[in-house]
Protein backbone atom coordinates (compact mmCIF):
# COMPACT_ATOMS: atom_id res chain seq x y z
CA UNK A 1 0.00 0.00 0.00
CA UNK A 2 2.91 2.31 0.77
CA UNK A 3 4.44 1.34 -2.35
CA UNK A 4 1.36 2.18 -4.01
CA UNK A 5 0.92 5.37 -2.61
CA UNK A 6 4.54 6.64 -3.66
CA UNK A 7 3.51 5.47 -7.05
CA UNK A 8 0.56 7.36 -7.52
CA UNK A 9 1.96 10.53 -6.17
CA UNK A 10 4.39 10.17 -8.38
CA UNK A 11 2.36 9.87 -11.23
CA UNK A 12 -0.13 12.82 -9.83
CA UNK A 13 2.73 15.13 -9.64
CA UNK A 14 3.63 14.56 -13.15
CA UNK A 15 0.31 15.47 -14.65
CA UNK A 16 -0.45 18.29 -11.52
CA UNK A 17 2.78 19.85 -13.21
CA UNK A 18 1.07 19.72 -16.62
CA UNK A 19 -0.12 22.68 -18.00
CA UNK A 20 -3.12 20.69 -19.40
CA UNK A 21 -4.41 19.53 -16.41
CA UNK A 22 -4.76 23.06 -14.69
CA UNK A 23 -6.49 24.49 -18.39
CA UNK A 24 -9.16 21.49 -17.77
CA UNK A 25 -10.10 22.58 -14.31
CA UNK A 26 -10.00 26.00 -15.10
CA UNK A 27 -12.36 25.19 -18.45
CA UNK A 28 -14.93 24.33 -15.84
CA UNK A 29 -14.34 26.73 -13.58
CA UNK A 30 -14.77 29.24 -16.52
CA UNK A 31 -18.28 27.03 -18.19
CA UNK A 32 -20.21 27.01 -15.17
CA UNK A 33 -19.17 30.31 -13.75
CA UNK A 34 -20.17 31.80 -17.11
CA UNK A 35 -23.13 29.56 -17.09
CA UNK A 36 -24.52 31.38 -13.44
CA UNK A 37 -23.60 34.75 -14.40
CA UNK A 38 -25.54 34.60 -17.73
CA UNK A 39 -28.50 31.63 -17.19
CA UNK A 40 -31.74 32.83 -15.14
CA UNK A 41 -31.66 29.72 -13.24
CA UNK A 42 -29.46 27.62 -11.82
CA UNK A 43 -30.79 24.56 -12.99
CA UNK A 44 -30.70 25.54 -16.32
CA UNK A 45 -27.20 26.05 -15.65
CA UNK A 46 -26.84 22.58 -14.60
CA UNK A 47 -28.44 21.23 -17.34
CA UNK A 48 -26.16 22.54 -19.82
CA UNK A 49 -22.62 21.93 -17.66
CA UNK A 50 -24.20 18.28 -17.39
CA UNK A 51 -24.11 17.73 -21.24
CA UNK A 52 -20.67 19.17 -21.21
CA UNK A 53 -19.45 17.14 -18.46
CA UNK A 54 -20.64 14.21 -19.91
CA UNK A 55 -19.16 14.62 -23.09
CA UNK A 56 -15.46 16.17 -22.05
CA UNK A 57 -14.87 14.98 -19.19
CA UNK A 58 -14.31 11.29 -20.92
CA UNK A 59 -12.87 12.61 -23.63
CA UNK A 60 -10.12 14.51 -21.69
CA UNK A 61 -10.05 11.11 -18.77
CA UNK A 62 -9.25 8.62 -22.11
CA UNK A 63 -6.98 11.11 -23.91
CA UNK A 64 -4.65 11.91 -21.05
CA UNK A 65 -5.02 8.80 -19.41
CA UNK A 66 -3.52 7.13 -22.53
CA UNK A 67 -0.59 10.00 -22.44
CA UNK A 68 0.48 9.93 -19.22
CA UNK A 69 0.44 5.87 -19.22
CA UNK A 70 2.86 6.46 -21.97
CA UNK A 71 4.80 9.17 -20.28
CA UNK A 72 4.91 6.48 -17.32
CA UNK A 73 5.85 3.63 -19.61
CA UNK A 74 9.21 5.34 -20.74
CA UNK A 75 10.48 5.00 -17.43
CA UNK A 76 8.61 1.60 -16.43
CA UNK A 77 11.99 -0.40 -15.92
CA UNK A 78 13.56 1.86 -13.18
CA UNK A 79 9.96 1.07 -11.17
CA UNK A 80 9.57 -2.67 -11.93
CA UNK A 81 13.43 -3.12 -11.40
CA UNK A 82 12.52 -2.04 -7.98
CA UNK A 83 11.45 -4.85 -5.44
CA UNK A 84 7.53 -4.31 -6.08
CA UNK A 85 4.90 -6.23 -7.60
CA UNK A 86 4.13 -5.28 -11.64
CA UNK A 87 -0.20 -4.52 -10.33
CA UNK A 88 1.29 -2.33 -7.53
CA UNK A 89 2.70 -0.27 -10.13
CA UNK A 90 -0.10 -0.27 -12.35
CA UNK A 91 -2.78 0.26 -9.83
CA UNK A 92 -0.71 3.39 -8.11
CA UNK A 93 -0.11 5.01 -11.55
CA UNK A 94 -3.52 4.21 -12.33
CA UNK A 95 -4.57 5.86 -9.13
CA UNK A 96 -2.43 8.93 -9.50
CA UNK A 97 -3.90 9.53 -13.05
CA UNK A 98 -7.35 9.38 -12.17
CA UNK A 99 -7.36 11.65 -8.85
CA UNK A 100 -5.43 14.15 -10.28
CA UNK A 101 -7.88 14.59 -13.02
CA UNK A 102 -11.20 13.85 -10.84
CA UNK A 103 -9.28 16.97 -8.66
CA UNK A 104 -8.71 19.32 -11.03
CA UNK A 105 -12.53 18.66 -12.39
CA UNK A 106 -13.94 18.68 -9.50
CA UNK A 107 -12.05 21.73 -8.14
CA UNK A 108 -13.14 23.60 -11.18
CA UNK A 109 -16.28 22.70 -11.30
CA UNK A 110 -16.95 22.96 -7.61
CA UNK A 111 -15.62 26.15 -7.24
CA UNK A 112 -18.30 28.87 -9.02
CA UNK A 113 -21.04 26.39 -7.88
CA UNK A 114 -19.57 26.85 -3.98
CA UNK A 115 -19.82 30.89 -5.11
CA UNK A 116 -22.72 31.22 -7.28
CA UNK A 117 -25.05 28.55 -6.09
CA UNK A 118 -24.95 27.86 -2.18
CA UNK A 119 -27.19 29.60 -0.79
CA UNK A 120 -29.63 27.68 -3.02
CA UNK A 121 -30.04 24.49 -0.59
CA UNK A 122 -31.65 22.15 -3.05
CA UNK A 123 -28.63 22.66 -5.38
CA UNK A 124 -26.21 21.36 -3.25
CA UNK A 125 -27.56 17.97 -4.09
CA UNK A 126 -27.78 18.24 -7.72
CA UNK A 127 -24.27 19.56 -7.75
CA UNK A 128 -22.85 16.54 -5.58
CA UNK A 129 -24.55 14.20 -7.69
CA UNK A 130 -23.13 15.69 -10.35
CA UNK A 131 -19.74 15.66 -9.27
CA UNK A 132 -20.02 12.01 -8.52
CA UNK A 133 -21.22 11.57 -12.42
CA UNK A 134 -17.79 13.63 -13.54
CA UNK A 135 -15.68 11.57 -11.04
CA UNK A 136 -16.90 7.99 -12.09
CA UNK A 137 -16.67 9.36 -15.39
CA UNK A 138 -12.98 10.03 -14.69
CA UNK A 139 -11.81 6.70 -13.01
CA UNK A 140 -13.87 4.97 -15.68
CA UNK A 141 -12.20 6.40 -18.72
CA UNK A 142 -8.80 6.34 -17.21
CA UNK A 143 -9.27 2.75 -16.82
CA UNK A 144 -10.09 2.58 -20.49
CA UNK A 145 -7.41 4.37 -21.30
CA UNK A 146 -4.91 1.93 -19.47
CA UNK A 147 -6.82 -1.04 -20.62
CA UNK A 148 -6.28 0.36 -24.41
CA UNK A 149 -2.76 1.35 -23.55
CA UNK A 150 -0.65 -1.51 -21.94
CA UNK A 151 -1.89 -3.67 -24.62
CA UNK A 152 -0.83 -1.27 -27.58
CA UNK A 153 3.19 -1.04 -28.04
CA UNK A 154 2.34 2.05 -30.10
CA UNK A 155 1.37 5.56 -28.81
CA UNK A 156 -0.57 6.81 -32.22
CA UNK A 157 -2.85 3.63 -32.29
CA UNK A 158 -3.97 3.95 -28.32
CA UNK A 159 -4.95 7.30 -29.10
CA UNK A 160 -6.85 6.67 -31.90
CA UNK A 161 -8.78 3.24 -30.09
CA UNK A 162 -9.02 5.45 -27.36
CA UNK A 163 -10.97 8.19 -29.01
CA UNK A 164 -12.76 5.59 -31.26
CA UNK A 165 -13.99 4.15 -28.31
CA UNK A 166 -14.93 7.59 -26.56
CA UNK A 167 -16.90 8.34 -29.97
CA UNK A 168 -18.78 5.07 -29.88
CA UNK A 169 -19.95 5.28 -26.47
CA UNK A 170 -20.30 9.31 -26.48
CA UNK A 171 -21.88 9.25 -29.92
CA UNK A 172 -23.01 6.10 -31.96
CA UNK A 173 -24.42 4.60 -29.00
CA UNK A 174 -27.13 6.20 -28.51
CA UNK A 175 -27.60 6.53 -32.19
CA UNK A 176 -27.74 2.28 -32.50
CA UNK A 177 -30.04 2.80 -29.31
CA UNK A 178 -32.28 4.64 -30.78
CA UNK A 179 -32.52 2.81 -33.72
CA UNK A 180 -33.35 -0.34 -31.52
CA UNK A 181 -35.98 1.60 -29.91
CA UNK A 182 -37.73 1.95 -33.44
CA UNK A 183 -37.36 -1.14 -34.89
CA UNK A 184 -38.61 -2.87 -31.95
CA UNK A 185 -41.46 0.03 -30.97
CA UNK A 186 -44.37 -2.41 -31.08
CA UNK A 187 -42.58 -4.73 -28.44
CA UNK A 188 -42.14 -3.58 -24.31
CA UNK A 189 -38.86 -2.47 -24.30
CA UNK A 190 -38.42 -1.27 -21.03
CA UNK A 191 -36.81 -3.68 -19.35
CA UNK A 192 -34.13 -5.07 -21.99
CA UNK A 193 -33.58 -0.74 -22.52
CA UNK A 194 -32.33 -0.97 -18.52
CA UNK A 195 -29.58 -3.64 -19.28
CA UNK A 196 -28.64 -2.26 -22.79
CA UNK A 197 -28.21 1.45 -20.94
CA UNK A 198 -25.88 -0.18 -18.41
CA UNK A 199 -23.59 -1.48 -20.85
CA UNK A 200 -22.73 2.27 -21.67
CA UNK A 201 -21.50 4.07 -18.48
CA UNK A 202 -22.24 7.46 -20.14
CA UNK A 203 -25.85 6.32 -20.40
CA UNK A 204 -26.10 5.30 -16.68
CA UNK A 205 -24.43 8.62 -15.48
CA UNK A 206 -26.54 10.75 -17.34
CA UNK A 207 -29.62 8.94 -16.11
CA UNK A 208 -28.13 8.96 -12.76
CA UNK A 209 -27.76 12.99 -12.61
CA UNK A 210 -30.97 13.53 -14.69
CA UNK A 211 -33.41 12.07 -12.47
CA UNK A 212 -31.72 13.69 -9.82
CA UNK A 213 -32.59 17.36 -11.53
CA UNK A 214 -36.25 15.40 -12.05
CA UNK A 215 -36.38 16.19 -15.67
CA UNK A 216 -37.48 12.61 -15.85
CA UNK A 217 -41.05 13.84 -16.82
CA UNK A 218 -38.89 15.07 -20.33
CA UNK A 219 -38.05 11.67 -20.79
CA UNK A 220 -41.47 10.25 -21.88
CA UNK A 221 -43.02 7.14 -20.69
CA UNK A 222 -39.57 5.37 -21.03
CA UNK A 223 -38.53 8.19 -18.42
CA UNK A 224 -41.49 7.66 -16.20
CA UNK A 225 -39.83 3.87 -16.22
CA UNK A 226 -36.37 4.79 -15.77
CA UNK A 227 -37.82 7.47 -13.02
CA UNK A 228 -39.56 4.45 -10.94
CA UNK A 229 -36.38 2.32 -11.42
CA UNK A 230 -33.49 4.76 -10.91
CA UNK A 231 -35.31 7.20 -8.55
CA UNK A 232 -35.38 4.66 -6.04
CA UNK A 233 -32.57 4.14 -3.44
CA UNK A 234 -32.51 0.45 -5.45
CA UNK A 235 -31.70 1.92 -8.92
CA UNK A 236 -29.43 4.81 -7.08
CA UNK A 237 -27.75 1.61 -5.96
CA UNK A 238 -28.07 -0.47 -9.01
CA UNK A 239 -26.83 2.18 -11.16
CA UNK A 240 -23.26 3.07 -8.49
CA UNK A 241 -22.56 -0.75 -8.73
CA UNK A 242 -23.16 -0.59 -12.52
CA UNK A 243 -20.85 2.16 -12.68
CA UNK A 244 -18.11 0.71 -10.36
CA UNK A 245 -18.17 -2.41 -12.02
CA UNK A 246 -17.09 -0.43 -14.96
CA UNK A 247 -13.80 1.06 -13.64
CA UNK A 248 -12.95 -2.25 -12.11
CA UNK A 249 -14.07 -4.42 -15.49
CA UNK A 250 -10.85 -2.58 -17.50
CA UNK A 251 -8.84 -2.16 -14.83
CA UNK A 252 -8.73 -5.96 -13.98
CA UNK A 253 -8.10 -6.55 -18.07
CA UNK A 254 -5.82 -3.99 -18.24
CA UNK A 255 -3.70 -4.83 -14.53
CA UNK A 256 -3.33 -8.97 -16.00
CA UNK A 257 -2.20 -7.71 -19.67
CA UNK A 258 0.35 -5.31 -17.54
CA UNK A 259 1.46 -8.32 -15.37
CA UNK A 260 2.14 -10.41 -18.33
CA UNK A 261 3.77 -8.16 -20.89
CA UNK A 262 7.50 -7.93 -21.27
CA UNK A 263 9.23 -4.52 -21.05
CA UNK B 1 23.70 -16.67 -6.78
CA UNK B 2 21.83 -16.42 -9.79
CA UNK B 3 20.79 -19.73 -11.56
CA UNK B 4 18.68 -19.33 -14.67
CA UNK B 5 17.83 -22.97 -16.39
CA UNK B 6 16.75 -24.06 -19.78
CA UNK B 7 15.20 -20.10 -20.46
CA UNK B 8 13.59 -19.67 -24.17
CA UNK B 9 12.21 -16.79 -25.54
CA UNK B 10 10.88 -15.64 -28.76
CA UNK B 11 10.02 -12.54 -30.16
CA UNK B 12 7.49 -12.75 -32.93
CA UNK B 13 9.47 -15.24 -35.20
CA UNK B 14 12.90 -13.81 -33.59
CA UNK B 15 14.49 -16.48 -31.71
CA UNK B 16 16.43 -13.99 -28.40
CA UNK B 17 17.19 -16.67 -26.23
CA UNK B 18 17.19 -20.92 -26.96
CA UNK B 19 17.62 -23.04 -23.95
CA UNK B 20 19.91 -20.94 -21.78
CA UNK B 21 21.13 -22.98 -18.68
CA UNK B 22 23.85 -20.97 -16.62
CA UNK B 23 24.48 -20.64 -12.83
CA UNK B 24 26.54 -16.65 -11.83
CA UNK B 25 28.45 -16.79 -9.07
CA UNK B 26 28.99 -14.04 -6.34
CA UNK B 27 32.49 -12.75 -5.98
CA UNK B 28 33.07 -12.87 -9.78
CA UNK B 29 32.48 -10.64 -12.42
CA UNK B 30 30.26 -12.42 -15.44
CA UNK B 31 30.45 -10.57 -18.51
CA UNK B 32 28.02 -11.25 -21.59
CA UNK B 33 29.20 -10.84 -24.62
CA UNK B 34 27.96 -11.76 -28.65
CA UNK B 35 26.99 -9.68 -31.61
CA UNK B 36 23.98 -7.38 -31.73
CA UNK B 37 21.30 -9.34 -31.17
CA UNK B 38 22.71 -12.06 -29.86
CA UNK B 39 20.10 -11.91 -26.48
CA UNK B 40 22.05 -10.17 -23.80
CA UNK B 41 19.84 -7.72 -23.06
CA UNK B 42 16.96 -10.27 -23.12
CA UNK B 43 18.76 -12.53 -20.45
CA UNK B 44 19.90 -9.87 -18.50
CA UNK B 45 16.04 -8.52 -18.30
CA UNK B 46 14.78 -11.86 -18.16
CA UNK B 47 17.19 -11.73 -14.82
CA UNK B 48 15.34 -8.90 -13.53
CA UNK B 49 12.16 -10.12 -14.27
CA UNK B 50 11.30 -7.13 -17.05
CA UNK B 51 10.94 -9.51 -19.67
CA UNK B 52 9.23 -13.45 -19.20
CA UNK B 53 10.90 -16.02 -20.56
CA UNK B 54 8.61 -18.80 -22.54
CA UNK B 55 10.06 -21.28 -20.72
CA UNK B 56 12.57 -22.07 -18.02
CA UNK B 57 13.07 -20.18 -15.00
CA UNK B 58 15.65 -18.10 -12.88
CA UNK B 59 15.78 -18.47 -9.38
CA UNK B 60 17.73 -15.35 -7.36
CA UNK B 61 18.90 -17.08 -3.64
CA UNK B 62 16.47 -19.86 -4.73
CA UNK B 63 13.65 -17.84 -5.35
CA UNK B 64 11.39 -17.68 -8.62
CA UNK B 65 12.03 -13.86 -9.88
CA UNK B 66 8.45 -14.52 -11.55
CA UNK B 67 6.85 -15.33 -8.76
CA UNK B 68 8.23 -13.32 -5.89
CA UNK B 69 9.35 -9.58 -6.39
CA UNK B 70 11.17 -9.76 -3.25
CA UNK B 71 14.07 -11.20 -4.58
CA UNK B 72 14.58 -7.65 -6.43
CA UNK B 73 15.26 -6.32 -2.73
CA UNK B 74 19.17 -8.10 -3.65
CA UNK B 75 19.66 -6.60 -6.95
CA UNK B 76 20.46 -3.69 -9.00
CA UNK B 77 19.94 -3.06 -12.48
CA UNK B 78 21.51 -0.62 -14.98
CA UNK B 79 19.50 -0.51 -18.55
CA UNK B 80 20.99 -0.13 -21.85
CA UNK B 81 19.40 3.47 -21.95
CA UNK B 82 17.86 4.56 -18.68
CA UNK B 83 15.13 6.90 -18.77
CA UNK B 84 13.89 8.66 -15.77
CA UNK B 85 10.65 11.21 -15.01
CA UNK B 86 11.66 13.87 -16.59
CA UNK B 87 10.94 16.46 -14.78
CA UNK B 88 12.28 15.14 -11.43
CA UNK B 89 15.45 16.19 -10.47
CA UNK B 90 18.23 13.54 -9.15
CA UNK B 91 17.35 14.11 -5.84
CA UNK B 92 13.87 13.94 -6.12
CA UNK B 93 14.71 10.50 -8.18
CA UNK B 94 16.78 8.88 -5.16
CA UNK B 95 13.49 10.18 -2.51
CA UNK B 96 11.06 8.36 -4.89
CA UNK B 97 13.09 5.24 -4.91
CA UNK B 98 13.78 4.73 -1.41
CA UNK B 99 9.89 5.37 -0.87
CA UNK B 100 8.86 2.48 -3.32
CA UNK B 101 11.77 0.25 -1.42
CA UNK B 102 9.73 1.56 1.73
CA UNK B 103 13.53 2.78 3.44
CA UNK B 104 14.82 6.32 4.60
CA UNK B 105 17.35 6.58 2.29
CA UNK B 106 20.13 4.84 0.79
CA UNK B 107 23.51 5.43 0.52
CA UNK B 108 24.51 7.53 -3.10
CA UNK B 109 26.81 9.77 -1.65
CA UNK B 110 30.11 7.22 -2.34
CA UNK B 111 29.46 6.98 -6.14
CA UNK B 112 28.03 10.33 -6.34
CA UNK B 113 31.58 11.79 -5.48
CA UNK B 114 33.05 9.37 -7.44
CA UNK B 115 31.45 10.50 -11.24
CA UNK B 116 31.24 14.04 -9.29
CA UNK B 117 27.45 14.28 -9.59
CA UNK B 118 26.97 16.81 -6.96
CA UNK B 119 26.02 19.80 -8.75
CA UNK B 120 23.86 17.98 -11.30
CA UNK B 121 21.51 16.71 -8.06
CA UNK B 122 19.15 19.37 -8.25
CA UNK B 123 18.50 20.17 -12.02
CA UNK B 124 16.00 18.37 -13.77
CA UNK B 125 16.58 15.11 -15.13
CA UNK B 126 15.66 16.29 -19.13
CA UNK B 127 18.93 19.37 -18.42
CA UNK B 128 21.32 16.24 -18.29
CA UNK B 129 23.28 14.91 -20.59
CA UNK B 130 23.58 11.18 -21.72
CA UNK B 131 26.62 10.39 -20.18
CA UNK B 132 25.07 12.04 -16.48
CA UNK B 133 22.36 10.43 -16.67
CA UNK B 134 23.83 6.69 -17.60
CA UNK B 135 25.67 7.68 -14.04
CA UNK B 136 22.72 8.52 -12.21
CA UNK B 137 21.36 5.36 -13.10
CA UNK B 138 23.91 3.98 -11.89
CA UNK B 139 23.96 5.45 -8.75
CA UNK B 140 20.18 4.16 -8.01
CA UNK B 141 21.12 1.02 -9.10
CA UNK B 142 23.84 0.56 -6.62
CA UNK B 143 22.74 2.64 -3.85
CA UNK B 144 20.88 0.25 -1.74
CA UNK B 145 23.79 -1.82 -1.72
CA UNK B 146 22.88 -4.86 -3.58
CA UNK B 147 24.03 -8.49 -3.31
CA UNK B 148 23.58 -8.95 -7.42
CA UNK B 149 24.52 -6.10 -10.15
CA UNK B 150 22.96 -6.78 -13.35
CA UNK B 151 24.37 -4.01 -15.59
CA UNK B 152 23.81 -3.62 -19.41
CA UNK B 153 26.81 -1.16 -21.16
CA UNK B 154 27.25 -0.04 -17.89
CA UNK B 155 30.21 2.47 -19.20
CA UNK B 156 28.36 3.12 -22.30
CA UNK B 157 28.26 7.18 -22.90
CA UNK B 158 30.89 7.59 -19.62
CA UNK B 159 33.99 9.71 -20.21
CA UNK B 160 37.28 7.51 -19.87
CA UNK B 161 38.07 9.15 -16.22
CA UNK B 162 34.36 7.87 -15.29
CA UNK B 163 34.49 4.43 -17.15
CA UNK B 164 37.86 3.70 -15.30
CA UNK B 165 36.49 5.07 -11.85
CA UNK B 166 33.30 2.75 -12.57
CA UNK B 167 35.81 -0.02 -12.98
CA UNK B 168 38.05 0.38 -10.06
CA UNK B 169 34.28 0.36 -7.96
CA UNK B 170 33.25 -2.60 -9.90
CA UNK B 171 36.45 -4.56 -8.45
CA UNK B 172 36.10 -3.44 -4.90
CA UNK B 173 32.29 -4.73 -5.10
CA UNK B 174 34.00 -8.07 -6.53
CA UNK B 175 36.27 -8.50 -3.75
CA UNK B 176 33.41 -7.49 -1.28
CA UNK B 177 31.88 -10.94 -2.52
CA UNK B 178 29.09 -9.23 -4.78
CA UNK B 179 27.27 -10.89 -8.18
CA UNK B 180 28.35 -9.06 -10.97
CA UNK B 181 26.79 -9.51 -14.24
CA UNK B 182 27.86 -6.90 -17.31
CA UNK B 183 27.37 -7.13 -21.01
CA UNK B 184 29.37 -5.48 -23.00
CA UNK B 185 30.34 -4.81 -26.79
CA UNK B 186 33.70 -3.47 -25.68
CA UNK B 187 35.84 -6.49 -25.30
CA UNK B 188 38.79 -4.94 -24.06
CA UNK B 189 36.89 -3.81 -21.19
CA UNK B 190 35.79 -7.13 -20.83
CA UNK B 191 38.78 -8.35 -20.70
CA UNK B 192 40.38 -6.02 -18.22
CA UNK B 193 37.44 -7.13 -15.62
CA UNK B 194 35.89 -10.17 -15.86
CA UNK B 195 36.60 -14.04 -14.45
CA UNK B 196 34.21 -15.63 -16.43
CA UNK B 197 33.20 -14.56 -19.71
CA UNK B 198 29.84 -15.98 -22.04
CA UNK B 199 29.78 -15.58 -25.05
CA UNK B 200 26.29 -15.62 -26.62
CA UNK B 201 25.40 -16.45 -30.04
CA UNK B 202 21.71 -16.91 -31.61
CA UNK B 203 20.43 -17.32 -27.95
CA UNK B 204 22.69 -19.86 -26.96
CA UNK B 205 25.78 -20.23 -24.89
CA UNK B 206 28.37 -20.60 -27.58
CA UNK B 207 31.30 -20.45 -24.83
CA UNK B 208 31.51 -19.87 -21.22
CA UNK B 209 34.86 -20.06 -19.48
CA UNK B 210 37.80 -17.50 -18.37
CA UNK B 211 38.68 -15.18 -21.10
CA UNK B 212 42.46 -16.86 -20.90
CA UNK B 213 40.57 -20.01 -22.05
CA UNK B 214 39.04 -18.19 -25.26
CA UNK B 215 42.68 -17.12 -26.21
CA UNK B 216 44.19 -20.30 -25.50
CA UNK B 217 41.74 -22.32 -27.48
CA UNK B 218 41.64 -19.79 -30.62
CA UNK B 219 45.58 -19.29 -30.16
CA UNK B 220 44.68 -15.37 -30.51
CA UNK B 221 46.82 -13.44 -28.10
CA UNK B 222 43.77 -11.22 -27.36
CA UNK B 223 39.94 -11.83 -26.19
CA UNK B 224 38.42 -9.23 -28.89
CA UNK B 225 40.50 -11.72 -31.17
CA UNK B 226 39.18 -14.76 -29.66
CA UNK B 227 35.71 -14.01 -30.27
CA UNK B 228 35.93 -12.43 -33.85
CA UNK B 229 37.46 -15.66 -34.67
CA UNK B 230 34.73 -17.93 -32.77
CA UNK B 231 32.19 -15.79 -34.84
CA UNK B 232 33.77 -16.68 -38.21
CA UNK B 233 34.24 -20.31 -37.57
CA UNK B 234 30.57 -20.15 -36.79
CA UNK B 235 29.70 -18.35 -39.99
CA UNK B 236 31.52 -21.46 -41.63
Amino acid sequence: MRQMIALARQSARELMRSWWTACYGFFFMLLASALFAFGEEPAQAVVSVLDLVLLVVPFVSIVMGVLSFYTSREFAELLLAQPVARATVFFGQYLGSSVSLAAAFALGLGAPFAWYGWNAREQSGTLAVLLLGGIFLTFIFVAFAYAIAVRTENRLKALGAAIFLWLFLALVYDGLLLGVIMAFSSYPLEKPLLGLIALNPLDVARILILLRLDVAALMGYTGAVFKQFFGSSLGLGVASVCLTAWVVLPLAVGAKAYARRDF
Amino acid sequence: MVEATNLKKRFGSITALDGITLAIKPGKITSVVGPNAAGKSTFLRCIVGLVYPDSGEIRIAGLDISRDWRCRRQLGYVPQSARFPEGLSARELFALVCDIRGVASGNSKELVDLFGLEEALDRPVRQLSGGTRQKLSIVLATMFDPEILVMDEPTAGLDPLSSQRQKRWLERERARGKTILLASHIIAEVEELSDRVIFLLDGRVYFDGAPGEATRLTGQPTLERAIAAMMEQQRW
